[in-house]
């Protein structure tokens, strides 16, 4: 298929270290079928980002690339200048909730200790003081009444909190989370956002996956809008506008104009 | 029905139980115990990793490759039917048909389980097709190669039993030193994945165990049950327990059982083929685990399902009593008109209130019933519970049911004091507490 090829146009071959993520003429395929199109942005530090985009436009397979679970056609993504696997434990991850089996004899707690396994190493047992963070991540999310708990007992909006608490845990830099607010009641939306706005004020970098086109401008700082390429990248007050919101959102979204929808009446 | 052998005497069943019944006996039953052992562990894995059927792929392909040994061993004058060639084929050709399911399933045109039973059944069909050949040109020699299909058992020798106990060992020692790194793949392999758990050679560490306990397993139970051994225990141990050190301990503990119990059936009743006893046997803990498991059970879900029933029955007849107590003035009120209060038959009533006069909730005399002092206090708990829900409900209705989707009748079993007063607070605050709630200081006697 396409080989890598540089850029001649390419404004910024070096890849910017003080920029957490910085992707570069990234394509990724199924099949031969390319899903993402020649996706260049940078992501700026101490920010809270929202991945925006119709069904199909390629929002997980945008994180799952950059995490390397999915192989690209061609291009590249550096974390801080370096590639993934130098950065790795700066890097933490939230995937869809539906990804695991949930009747796997664990508790709670076992979950977010599993954010501790990489810093561990090989053949040590979990110590008393990893579990003691992991509790604490718990505790942060709310759930630490639940710690032990097997996770088939716990509710999709607790569950969503304990993948937030393990990856918590990991006490990384950057985090990507894959639609950490989809199917959770108002209690953990509210939860949730609010460990977010933590994190940034704390310096960290979130990239979320986000479907709620509502509430983009109430959590988020930044917006990528993405159907297939990148359609706009920036600051929310610049970028997410209705004409942005139309040419991500194609005919869809008319529909939703017609019907009234919110967007008419910005900054509320 | 009759047994295959003479009932025997209950000396001879307390001789093999406790391996006093000659050395054939005692060696069988320590290798299918120790066979059992470490199939539970390995099997735990295997289940959690959604690997089960795999195991069973592979022991069927391992037929051609045992086969495939005794012709090359025998071409090359060696002797075809030591161990220490037949089993290295087995492994390997059973290693070549998971990585055929591997690839069918990579094309995108055939799916997990589709790939899985071709790969399954054509590979024994080869392996069954190269037995009769070896058949047809060595006469006699190859008796021995058709045991590995449905297992012998009796013929298992000191050596064996070492090698199936190091077997065991191996597995339990491998496991244990990457239990952690294993439940984390296997529970969420692209996390793992991503936090830098080398996914690829945890599952081949597994995949390896795998091979070696099937392996190990054909001789004793043979490859069409050696699946059994894999499975069984940890499905039974997870019926027992939540927890994932449990079950591998549970499951290591059943393997032992059903191996330990099939070969003392079969050395007391000689005709029984101890690998299908063994297998009966493990199926048996399964069903027993599947009535009587406290959690997952059957029995237990039963019993906490009428708990809950007789639980709310009891709390709206304790409700209704009071109600109508309250509304006629006097104490006492007929059966009848309580059981119309409650909607529900007139002996489902008389039921509930004879359990209730007899736990000394309530009076009861001719037709009629009362509730006792005590009755009466948890009656006003109850009440108040109910009403404030209610209440809750009404005044809320926006919020509520996204919060807490109970109903008025679900809900007063199901609060705690933490949600009576959180309750109780929200509607003094809006100036919505409902009017007749029983009072709170008579509660505190109540004490139940």
């Amino acid at each position: 298929m396409n080989p890598p090829t540089p850029k001649p146009f390419d404004a910024h071959p070096e890849h910017d270290p003080s920029s957490p993520v910085s992707i570069h003429a990234l394509t990724v395929a199924y099949h031969r079928k390319p899903v993402l199109w020649d996706v260049d942005l940078d992501i700026h530090a101490g920010r809270l980002v929202a991945v925006v985009g119709p069904n199909g436009a390629g929002k997980s397979t945008l994180i799952r690339a950059c995490l390397g679970l999915i192989p690209s056609a061609t291009g590249n993504v550096r974390f801080w200048g370096e590639p993934y696997r130098e950065q790795r434990r700066r890097i933490g991850y939230v995937p869809q909730r539906d990804e695991v089996d949930w009747d796997f004899p664990v508790s709670a707690l076992d979950v977010a200790a599993m954010g501790r396994y990489a810093q561990i190493g090989w053949f040590r047992r979990v110590s008393r003081a990893h579990k003691d963070a992991a509790r604490a991540c718990l505790n942060r999310v709310g759930m630490l009444d639940y710690a032990d708990r097997q996770i088939a007992q716990l509710s999709g909006g607790q569950q969503q909190r304990v993948f937030l608490a393990r990856a918590l845990a990991q006490e990384a830099d950057l985090y990507f989370m894959d639609e950490p607010l989809a199917g959770v009641d108002a209690a953990t939306e509210r939860a949730i956002v609010e460990i977010l706005a933590k994190l940034r004020d704390d310096g960290k970098t979130v990239v979320c996956v986000h479907h709620d086109l509502q509430t983009i401008e109430r959590y988020f700082d930044d917006v990528i809008m993405l159907n297939m390429r990148v359609v706009a990248t920036g600051n929310v007050a610049d970028v997410f506008t209705p004409d942005n919101l139309r040419k991500t959102y194609g005919g869809r979204l008319t529909t939703l104009d017609r019907a009234g929808h919110a967007l008419g009446t910005q900054g509320g | 029905m009759t047994l295959p052998a003479p009932n025997p005497a209950w000396a001879d069943l307390l001789d093999a139980l406790t391996l006093q019944r000659g050395y054939t006996a005692t060696v069988v039953t320590l290798g299918t115990t120790a066979l059992g052992i470490a199939g539970g562990i390995v099997g735990t894995f295997a289940l959690l990793r959604k690997r089960a059927l795999m195991a069973d792929t592979l022991a069927h392909a391992s037929l051609p490759g045992v086969a495939g040994a005794f012709m090359i061993a025998t071409a090359l004058g060696a002797s075809g039917k030591s161990l220490a060639v037949l089993l290295p084929g087995a492994a390997i050709s059973g290693v070549l048909g998971v990585l055929l399911v591997h690839m069918l399933t990579r094309t995108g045109r055939i799916r997990p389980d589709a790939a899985m039973a071709v790969v399954l059944s054509v590979t024994f069909g080869l392996g069954v097709v190269l037995l009769s050949v070896i058949q047809k040109s060595s006469s006699g020699q190859q008796a021995g190669l058709s045991t590995f299909i449905y297992g012998q058992t009796a013929a298992m020798s000191r050596t064996d039993v070492l090698v199936i106990a190091c077997a065991a060992a191996v597995a339990a020692v491998v496991i244990g030193l990457i239990l952690k790194e294993l439940t984390y793949a296997s529970f969420d392999r692209s996390h793992a994945r991503v936090s830098g758990i080398p996914v690829g050679g945890i599952d081949l560490t597994l995949m390896a165990l795998v091979v070696l306990v099937t392996v190990v397993a054909l001789q004793a139970v043979g490859l069409v049950l050696a699946v059994a051994i894999l499975v069984i225990p940890p499905v039974t141990a997870r019926l027992w327990t939540n927890r994932l050190r449990r079950m591998l301990a549970l499951s290591a503990l059943f393997g032992a059982l059903g191996g330990y119990t099939g070969a003392v059936a079969s050395a007391v009743f000689e005709r029984l083929p101890a690998g299908s006893v063994i297998v009966l046997a493990s199926g048996g803990l399964l069903a027993i685990s599947l009535i009587a498991a406290p959690n997952r059970g059957v029995v237990g879900a039963a019993w906490r399902s009428a708990r809950l029933r007789h639980g709310m029955a009891r709390d709206h007849a304790l409700r209704a009593l009071y109600e109508l107590a309250d509304r006629s003035g006097g104490p006492w009120v007929s059966i009848h008109e309580l059981a119309e209060h409650r909607g529900a038959s007139p002996r489902s009533t008389r039921w509930i209130t004879r359990v209730l006069s007899l736990t000394g909730y309530v009076q009861r005399n001719a037709g009629r019933a009362r509730l006792t002092p005590r009755g009466e206090a948890d009656a006003k708990r109850i009440t108040r519970n109910h009403r404030l829900w209610e209440q809750y409900l009404l005044t809320f209705a926006d919020v509520a049911p996204t919060h807490v989707d109970v109903s008025a009748d679900h809900a007063e079993h199901a609060l705690g004091t933490d949600i009576v007063a959180h309750l109780e607070r929200a509607l003094a605050d809006r100036g919505a507490l409902p009017d007749r709630l029983p009072d709170h200081t008579e509660l505190e006697g109540a004490g139940a």
